[in-house]
């Protein structure tokens, strides 16, 4: 176990190491950071030397060797574009993109499986075609749409929700919270649906299958046969064995959400981290972009082992045979 | 898979061919087909947009793609208005003049040949990846699985930017407008192939313990024609499946680029980038430029989204 | 998840009670102002840019200002003129300002902040690069000594910002911020100016807050109707017009420019429109031997001047005008906005659209069949830029210019026309004029490239009578003779037809009908002008 453990981590840092090695390597590509911060008037020669200053005139895997050192304790640099700590910045921005998120995950987690239970057990209702309806037409829309489309009717229509930022926020110590303010939470509404959308028709559609077949099965028929009452071989036997997977997946989707968050932020002008790195995109403020990137894969690094641990927990069968889980899932 | 499917001498091709089409007739797909009136609806509306698609050059109003052809004259004409070419413009004409109609025409045509080609690539991709993955088994699975995970570590959306920025970056500025699509193709199909590795690799691993194919390898076939005889056809399924779902995905994915700024070229364009052109006008009154295309791709996408809905259960042998 | 349904309805019922709030009208009142990006920095001599002058013009002051029209009045100087000596321009410093924390203004914070100005990590030491030495006279007064004659220094120091030199040295906050530095400057997130609003907080890119300076100079001499600016950056153009449509925001500065119209139609919101101090133009290619971005080897089309003759006829300036920016542009025939020093009636000729000319030109010049090219545009800098490029696609199609179109981010497209040499045959620009002088046009976009000259000129013009004339408008103190040579400069350019103008940019201004906000032509409004009626 401690092995298996031991083998996760270390596959982990390599996961890391390349996913850095990769981004930096595709930087230079973006555009030219110089071109942004030297105004105007700045002649050849200021270009010049700013890029010197900068250390961009350094081959690339200098630059990388230099990141990577100055990564490993925790200090990413100055940003370009603002000229302040990068990590100052991913800690300010990052309790508006984690609020965000989780509130889309538990909301995708939480409606998913309810309609998706419904869609499964009332397969032939009129109202579980309306969901799976619905849910297809969310498959269907791109996000930034969904979004466009609810500040038009929510914030300019009926003026009912704000139609951007977070509204007042409550400092907990250096984390921030919308949720403690009515502006705050009022704020959330129409992100966390707009991004928590897409996710909600996955996860009830993954539900409604896994409850399906779970109900085919040949212990619910038996059970069925012992004369349980349908509700409780519903929800005590085939709910749980279709929440596993489900867990798995929703925590492996956690990654796009944050990579969903990207657009969801740029419309509603969300001060969370998907924003900042557009707008680093935009800047080519390399050690913002860097940074990002390093977080977007910690987060799913850290995801998957979690994963990997609960399987091996879940699944005794897995404990001598781990190498079959390394890359499974 | 080289030499997965010999070549078996066609001696009578029409009986054959007869028999096939009735034997496809009559297999559990086609049955389970005609008898869904919602696959039927789906397919039948999947097959006329891309028949509408692919003939856009000979049905379009106007040769969206030609700047030469279009008035910017012509610009912000409601639907229906006769236009100074003499065209009359059935959905309107967009802020530079240019005919909606044949704009989504032209666009969807972009739209498919993305989806449809980056499908391929990621499916053809994630498919040799995720056979090789689980027959050969030791650190080769480990390695693929791993550059597996750093894919999946970069949000889709990520990896379609940062290949976008490459591609530009590596291609001559002449070739950039033709370029573009097929940057675009490798961004998207980049960001899905794990999907099928894992997918064929999970199967691939099931079915090397099986005695038939440990009966195989002791009577000296080879991998390859293992993993194309008793592999592939067990994984057809679920690929098709996550094939088709991300066909309508790519399509989308693609409209979110061109939201983002990277996307194909405006004179040149695609359903994403027609809405997120229309997009500046939702408050200024012309919200036919961007009702449109909209419409156009989320009937696309529903539809194929269905069919692909359709394909699951109807493969899932459990749900019969 | 009761409870987080619970926090839902909860806050449904407080998002609706938001827009129950109606704003009073009031003689005096506080705003919020949203515009598309936010300050890079408050650090007055990092950034050369200008929603960052325009933030820090509210804390922070120049000795000269500009204003809304364009037109130089006092700021922190009083009066300037030049001295007996050529050289030497003399400042008279205005008297009892005092810095937000109470500290005196005087002469030594000019020179403290100068000199920071012109470190070689600050973004302004441009602007000061012809200043010699700096002399306190008084407390109140100063000389400065520039290395060679300069008629128009003072139209250098619109965006040069002084600090308090006790705050900036008690902080720490003496060296320009340098990327290279392990830890943030002090100034970059605060602020001690003698500006007429004081910095109460600032979130960057979320929102900052100023609040009205009672010990202000200026009052009774500027409005200061503002009693609090909430300065709000929107990105998304959408999302800006939807804050305000809503009215979470009174005054939105960057307008796009198709909702211009429904904006002034809406009995609750103004829209103020005027011209910006940028024009907008393509240039070419002129110089090389050939092109690498077109099918014509061993020649280059754009070498020939019958072509950019043609060029010039068959784009439409008018049509652009109308559709593509909705009548928000002024058309224009030369690349110096009105107002700046040199423009004449006389040289802005627009030529009249005529296809049937144009086609002939290009049959002149050996193209009867034209030529293919690809224009290199930004899609994210000028207003609706690559609508503007894709446009000039159809007409030049029309003469059988076959043009490849990418469009890109700015920062991709400004590193193609900066590097030496340019990697760009056609390609959009814009160009603003901050001295308000057609030298800047001339030593940036016309000069041969050099080490110091020509940065921005990516079309290989070289012409050395025209170098020297642009060299010789620092020396010349004369204004009269100059601004001759400047009218014989611009003669020659404008028939040479290097560069193809489009159009002025105009900015449009929406806000709450009780406000009045003029539009600024640098694009930089200052709020200490701004009322509010009754």
């Amino acid at each position: 176990m401690i092995a298996y453990i031991l083998k996760s981590v270390g596959q982990a840092i390599l996961v890391l190491v390349v996913v850095a090695a990769l981004a930096f390597s595709m930087f230079r590509f973006i555009g030219d950071p110089v071109a942004n911060m030297a105004g105007q008037e700045a002649s050849q020669q200021d270009r010049r030397e700013l890029a010197e200053r900068l250390g961009l005139n350094d081959p690339v895997p200098i630059q990388f060797a230099r990141f990577l050192a100055n990564a490993a304790f925790g200090e990413f640099g100055m940003s370009y574009r603002q000229g302040r700590k990068v990590s100052a910045l991913i800690a300010e921005r990052m309790p508006a993109t984690v609020e965000l998120a989780v509130l889309s995950a538990l909301l995708a987690t939480g409606f998913g499986t309810l309609l998706g239970v419904y869609t499964a057990i009332r397969r032939n209702s009129w109202g579980a075609h309306i969901v799976m309806g619905i849910s297809l037409i969310g498959v269907s829309l791109p996000t930034f749409l969904i979004g466009i489309g609810l500040i038009y009717l929510f914030a300019v229509e009926l003026k009912w929700l704000p139609s951007f930022g977070r509204g007042e926020t409550v400092k907990l110590g250096w984390w921030t919270t919308g949720l403690l303010t009515p502006s705050g939470r009022a704020s959330l509404i129409m992100p966390v649906l707009t991004l928590g959308f897409f996710q909600l028709t996955l996860i009830m559609r993954l539900v409604r299958a896994q409850m399906l077949e779970t109900l085919r099965t040949d212990y619910v028929k038996f059970a069925r046969a012992r004369g349980l009452p349908e509700s409780r071989i519903q929800f005590r036997h085939a709910l749980r064995n279709t929440l596993v997977p489900v867990v798995t997946i929703a925590g492996l989707q956690l990654g796009s959400v944050i990579a969903f968050a990207i657009i969801t932020e740029s419309v509603f002008q969300w001060p969370g981290l998907g924003a900042l790195f557009v707008q680093a995109v935009q800047f080519v403020d390399i050690p913002v972009m860097a940074a990002y990137l390093m977080f977007v894969a910690v987060v799913f690094v850290v995801v998957n082992l979690i994963v990997d641990l609960t399987y091996v927990l879940l699944d005794p069968r897995l404990k001598s045979s781990t190498a079959v889980v390394g890359g499974g899932k | 898979m080289n030499d997965a499917p010999q070549i078996k001498p066609p001696p009578k091709a029409k009986s054959t061919l007869r028999s096939r089409l009735a034997a496809v007739w009559d297999s559990d797909l086609a049955w389970n087909f005609r008898h869904s009136p919602v696959a039927i609806a789906a397919a039948t509306t999947t097959l006329l947009i891309f028949i509408a698609a692919f003939l856009a050059p000979w049905i379009a109003p106007q040769n969206a793609f030609d700047p030469g052809a279009v008035r910017l004259d012509d610009g912000f004409l409601k639907p229906l208005e006769v236009g100074s070419t003499g065209i009359t413009h059935v959905f309107g004409t967009d802020s530079q003049g240019r005919d909606l109609l044949s704009a989504i025409l032209y666009g969807t045509r972009v739209s498919l040949i993305v989806g449809f080609a980056s499908v391929g690539f990621s499916m053809v991709l994630g498919v040799s990846l995720g056979l090789i993955a689980g027959f050969v088994g030791g650190r080769v699975d480990a390695l693929i699985m791993r550059v597996a995970d750093v894919q999946l570590s970069f949000p889709a959306i990520l990896i379609a930017l940062l290949v976008f920025g490459v591609g530009r970056g590596l291609i001559h500025p002449t070739q950039h407008e033709r370029m573009a699509v097929i940057v675009l193709i490798i961004a998207i199909g980049l960001s899905h192939w794990a999907q099928y590795a894992r997918t064929v690799r999970g199967a691939t691993l099931v079915e090397r313990n099986k005695e038939y194919v440990q009966a195989a390898r002791v009577m000296g076939r080879t991998s390859g024609a293992i993993m194309g005889s008793h592999v592939l056809p067990n994984v057809i399924g679920p690929v098709l499946v996550i094939a088709t779902i991300n066909l309508a995905l790519a399509v989308i994915e693609e409209a979110t680029l061109s939201f983002l700024g990277v996307g194909v070229p405006p004179t040149q364009p695609s359903l994403g980038t027609l809405i997120r052109v229309g997009q500046q006008f939702l408050f200024s009154g012309e919200r036919w430029i961007l009702f449109f295309p909209a419409a156009a791709l989320i009937i696309l996408a529903l539809a194929v989204n269905l069919l692909g809905d359709w394909l699951r259960d109807a493969l899932n042998p459990r749900l019969k | 998840m009761a409870r987080f349904v619970d926090t839902f309805v909860s806050a449904i019922v407080a998002g609706a009670l938001i827009s129950g709030l109606a704003t009073t009208s009031a003689e005096a009142r506080a705003i919020k102002w949203a515009r598309s990006g936010d300050a890079l920095t408050l650090d007055p001599h990092a950034q050369n840019e200008g929603p960052t002058h325009a933030l820090s013009h509210h804390i922070y002051e120049p000795l000269v200002l500009r204003d809304h029209t364009g037109k130089a009045i006092p700021a922190l100087a009083e009066s300037w003129a030049l001295t007996a000596d050529p050289l030497v321009w003399e400042f008279k410093l205005r008297k009892g300002v005092t810095f937000h924390d109470g500290t005196a203004f005087t002469a030594d914070d000019v020179i403290y902040s100068f000199e920071r100005a012109r470190q070689p990590t600050s973004d302004m030491k441009s602007l000061l690069s012809s200043v010699d030495t700096m002399t306190k006279v008084d407390d109140h007064t100063l000389r400065i000594k520039t290395k060679g004659p300069n008629p128009i220094f003072p139209s250098n120091l619109n965006d040069l910002f002084v600090m308090s030199k006790a705050w900036t040295e008690k902080n720490n906050a003496g060296k320009v911020q340098d990327f290279k530095a392990k830890e943030e400057n002090f100034s970059v997130r605060n602020a001690n100016g003698t500006g007429p609003f004081i910095l109460v907080s600032r979130e960057p890119d979320v929102k900052t807050v100023m609040k009205r300076n009672d010990a202000y100079w200026g009052k009774g001499q500027v409005p200061l109707d503002i009693t609090e600016i909430t300065y709000l950056p929107i990105k998304a153009d959408a999302t800006r017009v939807a804050a305000l449509l809503s009215g979470e925001v009174d005054f939105v500065q960057d307008v796009p420019v198709q909702d211009i119209q429904k904006l002034s139609s809406d009995p609750k919101l103004q829209v103020n429109v005027g011209p910006e101090n940028r024009s907008i133009f393509f240039g070419m290619n002129v110089g090389d031997k050939e092109l690498k971005t077109s099918d014509v080897k061993g020649k280059n089309p754009f070498a020939e001047k019958k072509v950019r003759a043609a060029m010039n006829i068959i784009i439409n300036r008018s049509t652009i005008q109308r559709v593509t920016m909705r009548g928000q542009s002024l058309p224009t025939g030369i690349i110096a906005p009105p107002g700046v020093n040199g423009y004449t009636k006389d040289l802005d000729v627009i030529p009249a659209a005529d296809a049937a000319k144009a086609k002939t030109l290009m049959a002149e010049a050996g193209y009867p069949d034209g030529f293919s090219v690809t224009l290199h545009c930004p899609n994210d800098r000028y207003i609706n830029d690559e609508a503007i490029c894709q446009a000039a696609v159809g007409q030049l199609a029309t003469i059988g210019i076959k043009v490849n179109l990418v469009s890109q981010s700015k920062s991709i497209h400004f590193p193609l026309i900066q590097r030496n040499p340019p990697e760009t045959d056609f390609f959009l620009l814009g160009w603003g004029v901050p001295t308000f002088d057609s030298h800047y046009v001339f030593t940036f976009l016309y000069h041969t490239r050099t080490d110091k000259e020509g940065g921005w000129n990516a079309t290989r013009y070289s012409n050395a009578e025209i170098d020297k004339l642009t060299v010789g408008l620092t020396q010349e103190t004369d204004l009269t003779k100059r601004n001759q040579t400047i009218a014989q400069i611009w003669k020659a350019l404008q028939d040479e037809v290097i560069y193809i103008p489009i159009h002025i940019q105009t900015l449009a201004y929406a806000m709450k009908p009780d406000l009045e906000i003029p539009v600024d032509i640098s694009n930089q409004p200052k709020l200490k002008f701004a009322k509010v009626k009754k």
